[in-house]
């Protein structure tokens, strides 16, 4: 691509780093791609995610091996090992609270991040596999933190896992095979726990795989941008280092000092009181949920409690739980628009936001019990999510009419800085410290 | 050498393609079948048998086989009038109360139900109730069974199931089997 044209080249000056360059050139392309990589001028704060993810999950990864030393992942020690961690090992307490509110941050940011892609049209051609891939992370994540929350081995734990693994056999006749395979026996027990622990451990390290493709797909096409309009020319760009690196680590900080609030002063608000109690294949639980990043998607599994014509009403709530995350992945392909940004879309702008909403509606209707007017409520709320993504997107792009686009991003962002009073920027084609999100 | 001519390269080929994919499936097995339930698993699947003198009628107990729970209930006769009067289209997946309804030998000792503990649904135990029709109320998905397990309303598709199960005598119960005096 013509127009992602770097700023400055790698020229390694010292001795071993022409040996290493002639050798295996590691160092030019760490250089090409996170230092003289050409972003556009124009990105916000809100592109800032992808940056904030990254190190997630090594801070995931770090306080998980360390965790791992200290776990037992057998189920009549389970509970009291990570009881240890929390008493007896040095600093258990602060590298537990660490993981456990790290998944929480972490499906926290891909939601953010999840969100400023579908408000700026990213996954639009020639995008279309960068988010697919985005995707496959996204399930990978869901993956790992419904093991992870297995491993405790609290009540919580047993009766999430054993809803969630319960979701197999809704299918006929290969359901129960399948969740007895998922779960090494009958019901939920030692198998279950071991074979969780050992995926809980690998999972993340494929997600770092997905994610090398996912930065690989990106620096291909570039990054979009607020506006929507593809680079056209050098003065669109400023070099990654140090503009992107600068404000994707000011980001990092605020992002982390939240973290960081509340694993020292709300080190349980996001957890659950009854997964301090062990599990008890007996007795279950008053009011099970799952965790919060899960329970827009439990609130749609619960609120088909009807038969569709042959499909009953179990089989319906998982083909709809599953169906409302796989429908993320043929997004591209749903909305028809060829306009990217929703800043130049001014219907679906409005939609966009109703959908935030909703999302956050359900999540919130996951959390009460299934009864009454929150069962009639999901069902609308479900109603909408699918309707967002299966009608509104195909219809509005064929019939909404977008703002005037302007011809670049340096026209957008000098028309911008003019309309605001700001100092004009002169035009030269070196950037401007002055593009503000 | 022509291009539609069989050469020995061309075998060669075929050969190690196929004995390739062969291998990698046989490889692959083990590996996929590890996950099923092991020997210990699959043995402690034998039937168990049960006192259950001490269950008075309207009251429950929750006992395991094959590590999943059952719900041995006695229900009291009004109880077995209010299953009988629970009419087709009340319930989900309609069977009638009489099906699920035994006991032992002597007929004027049939109040006893023995269901799955777990919900149809997704799992959950249903807690123990008795107000009008309702025998259990699942508390997870809001599932409402009546006094023999039917499924009357909510998302669990059918009623619980019933594991295969035989008094051996008044008062010892045996649930894996439904042969007398295995």
């Amino acid at each position: 691509m013509s127009s992602l044209e770097h700023h400055g080249t790698y020229t390694p000056t010292s001795g071993i780093g022409k040996w290493i360059d002639a050798r295996m050139p590691l160092p030019r392309l760490m250089y090409d791609s996170f230092v003289a990589y050409p972003v556009p001028r124009n990105l916000n704060y809100a592109y800032t995610f992808g940056g904030i993810l990254s190190l997630m999950l090594v801070a995931q990864i770090l306080t998980g091996v360390v965790l791992a030393m200290h776990y037992t992942s057998d189920t009549g020690l389970a509970f009291t090992s990570v009881e240890n961690i929390m008493r007896d090992v040095n600093h258990g307490w602060l590298l537990r609270y660490m993981h456990a509110n790290g998944a929480s941050f972490f499906f926290f940011a891909v939601y953010l991040h999840i969100f400023r892609g579908m408000y700026y049209g990213s996954y639009k051609a020639p995008r279309e596999l960068l988010w697919i891939l985005g995707c496959i992370i996204y399930l990978l994540m869901m993956a790992t933190g419904f093991m992870g929350y297995v491993l405790p081995w609290g009540q919580m734990s047993f009766w999430g896992a054993t809803v969630i693994t319960g979701f197999f056999t809704a299918f006929p006749v290969i359901g129960d095979p399948i969740q007895q395979f998922l779960l090494g026996g009958y019901a939920v027990d030692n198998a279950t726990l071991n074979r969780f622990f050992s995926l809980h451990y690998l999972l993340p390290f494929m997600i770092a795989g997905v994610v090398v493709l996912h930065v690989w797909a990106l620096h291909v096409t570039g990054q979009t941008n607020p506006t929507g309009i593809e680079v056209k020319s050098k003065t669109d760009t400023v070099a990654f280092t140090p503009y992107a690196t600068v404000k994707d680590s000011f980001a990092m900080m605020v992002f982390f000092a939240i973290f960081a609030y509340f694993i020292f002063y709300l080190p349980n608000y996001l957890g659950h009181p009854d997964n301090y109690t062990e599990a008890n294949a007996l007795v279950t639980p008053a009011h099970i949920v799952p965790e919060w990043y899960f329970l827009p998607f439990y609130a749609i599994l619960r609120g088909i409690t009807f038969n569709i014509g042959p499909i009953d009403s179990k089989l319906g709530g998982v083909l709809a739980m599953f169906g409302s995350i796989a429908v993320l992945f043929v997004l591209p392909w749903l909305d028809t628009s060829k306009v990217r940004s929703a800043d130049y879309r001014p219907w679906y702008k409005l939609f966009f936001w109703i959908f935030v909403a909703d999302a956050i509606f359900l999540g919130w209707l996951g959390s009460k019990p299934a009864e009454g007017v929150y069962t009639s409520l999901a069902q609308i709320a479900t109603a909408y999510y699918f309707i967002f993504f299966l009608i509104i997107l195909p219809v509005l792009g064929l019939i909404e009419k977008p703002r005037r686009l302007p011809n670049s991003i340096t026209e957008a962002v000098l028309e911008r800085n003019r309309a605001s009073g700001a100092q004009q920027v002169t035009g030269s084609a070196a950037a401007s410290p002055e593009n503000r999100g | 050498m022509t291009s539609d001519e069989t050469t020995r390269r061309d075998f060669i080929y075929v050969a190690t393609g196929m004995l390739g994919v062969v291998g990698v499936a046989g490889l692959a097995w083990p590996f996929i079948d590890q996950m099923r339930p092991d020997a210990a698993v699959r043995a402690a699947g034998q039937p168990v048998e049960i006192d259950v003198s001490s269950v008075e009628p309207g009251s429950a107990i929750i006992v395991t086989w094959r590590g999943k729970p059952y719900f041995v209930r006695r229900l009291t006769d009004a109880e077995i009038t209010a299953a009988s009067g629970v009419t087709v289209d009340q319930m989900k997946d309609p069977q009638p109360a009489d099906q699920r309804i035994g006991g032992p030998a002597d007929e004027a000792k049939k109040d006893w139900v023995v269901v799955a503990a777990n919900c149809t649904h997704l799992g959950c135990i249903p807690k123990v109730v008795d107000s009008g029709a309702d025998g259990w109320h699942c508390p997870c998905h809001g599932s409402v069974f009546d006094f023999t397990g039917r499924i009357l309303h909510g998302p669990a598709p059918i009623n619980l199931p019933q594991p295969p199960h035989v008094f051996a005598s008044d008062t010892n119960l045996i649930i894996g089997t439904d042969t007398a005096g295995a």
